[in-house]
């Protein structure tokens, strides 16, 4: 299966790889437009600094190819930054310029919990969800972030509650956005990927 | 919905091995960290740490191997430390698949250390581990092990080293480590509440109860243990099951 991973640095990747290759997939590597051009399925991971992620992205000429291969339905899966880069913008790094494919802007958690929101948590589904098929509502999904997507719009598939409430899984045609670390996340997180990877 | 309490076993190795002792010293073998890593994740870990107590040059590539070896074998975080003193050397840790890193002995001699690696990999990625030793009525950071005592008071290097980047603080209580006597409460309730990062509690384990404790009174986010996991006094489910029926927040994996 064609599955290909934007490698422009992040700390995740072997990890999404590993996840990936468990599932029998034979994910690519690729930090180059023309990996893009070709990909069917591509996974934008990502945890750290959301400056680092945009920055990379423009600094290696990703952005257009990605945007590109979005808008001819290629299928994309941003993770934890990667979801978050989907925005318009991150009080983050107010000065960088997400892919504004979604409406909002990303926020800090409130610092009325500890952050990071660090370890696992439930979600609350907010409507019928193609990642989250076949996996139980009482399931837990591993999070480690301070900056989180807004608590509602039209791309929200389920949300989670730490100090406010965020989308922590997002599906809009061929977008797809987690906040939340599939590839750390066991049993639950495995079958989300996999239900990616079997998108239609 | 809310945020689970999460159980960390911790594999101390020699680079190679798994080994334990009491008090930091007189190790023995515990185990393959690779076999104990698969088994870990099996039972419902919520995370792994694993360290390199040696921590020596010379081990270097064989701490990374089983830094990517124990990786591979996990669907949960790994934290990995031991001899992290700089940028390049905490590199080799995530590229080999760890998630964070835990630095104590080389961020107490150049605290920059932690601004360093915060802002490379994010602040969830730095664990600041801390081994403290109660001196009279407060207490002092040791180094190197536990064997080198600093003239650091705890709370206060907590503190700085959450305003540094750290994300996440890793405390050992010397005084109770080894001792299956419980853990440290009151050190545990006093970092907890001093810092506003997630606190792992370390260092005296033995029965439910005194996980129940530390997370209730001692407002741990997280515990960790080492022997008792690794010898089977006590299975990760049975722990998890006795602190979901005492109104504690845990995952349990069906």
């Amino acid at each position: 299966m064609n599955i290909t991973i934007l490698d422009y640095g992040a700390g995740n990747v072997t990890s999404v790889e590993r996840a990936l290759r468990r599932l029998g997939a034979a994910p690519a590597r690729t930090n180059q437009a023309d990996g893009i051009a070709s990909a069917e399925r591509i996974v934008l991971p990502g945890v750290g600094h959301y400056a680092a992620l945009i920055t990379a992205l423009d600094g290696q000429g990703l952005r257009r190819p990605l945007l590109d291969a979005i808008a001819r339905g290629a299928k994309f899966l941003g993770i934890c930054l990667g979801l978050q880069a989907l925005y318009a913008s991150s009080e983050e790094a107010p000065e960088l310029t997400g892919l504004g494919l979604l409406q909002g802007k990303v926020s800090q958690l409130p610092d009325t919990v500890k952050l990071p929101h660090m370890g696992w948590n439930q979600l609350d589904r907010a409507r019928g969800s193609r990642l989250l098929a076949g996996v139980s509502p009482d399931d837990y999904f591993y999070f480690a972030h301070s900056y989180a997507a807004p608590s509602s719009g039209a791309e929200a598939a389920a949300l989670c509650g730490y100090g406010r409430e965020f989308i922590a899984v997002l599906e809009r045609d061929n977008i797809f956005g987690v906040q939340f670390h599939p590839e750390k996340s066991g049993a639950p997180g495995a079958k989300l990927l996999e239900n990616f990877l079997r998108l239609a | 919905m809310s945020l689970a309490h999460r159980i960390i076993p911790c594999l101390d190795t020699d680079g190679v091995r798994v080994v334990k002792g009491v008090h930091f010293e007189g190790l023995r073998d515990a185990g393959d960290p690779v076999e104990l890593a698969a088994r870990y994740n099996a039972e419902g870990a919520d995370e792994l740490v694993v360290l390199d107590i040696a921590a020596s040059r010379d081990n270097r590539p064989t701490f990374i191997q089983t830094i990517s070896r124990v990786a591979e074998t996990l669907s949960i975080p790994l934290a990995a430390g031991g001899g992290i003193r700089s940028l390049e050397d905490a590199r080799a840790v995530i590229r080999a698949g760890a998630d964070k890193i835990t630095v104590n002995t080389s961020a107490v001699e150049r605290p920059e250390l932690i601004s360093e690696l915060s802002r490379e990999f994010g602040a969830q990625a730095v664990v600041l581990a801390i081994d403290a030793k109660r001196h009279d009525s407060r207490w002092l950071v040791h180094a190197r092990g536990g064997r080198e005592a600093t003239e650091l008071e705890a709370i206060a290097w907590a503190r700085r080293g959450v305003g540094l980047g750290a994300g996440e603080i890793l405390l050992t209580s010397m005084d109770k480590d080894g001792t299956q006597s419980g853990f440290d409460v009151e050190l545990t309730a006093a970092i907890s509440q001093a810092v506003t990062v997630p606190v792992i509690a370390s260092g005296g384990a033995k029965i439910p109860a005194h996980f129940l404790e530390v997370f209730t009174t001692g407002a741990a986010d997280a515990a960790l243990a080492a022997s008792i996991f690794h010898d089977c006094v006590q299975s990760i489910r049975a722990l998890k099951e006795f602190l979901e029926q005492n109104g504690v927040k845990v995952r349990l994996p069906c």
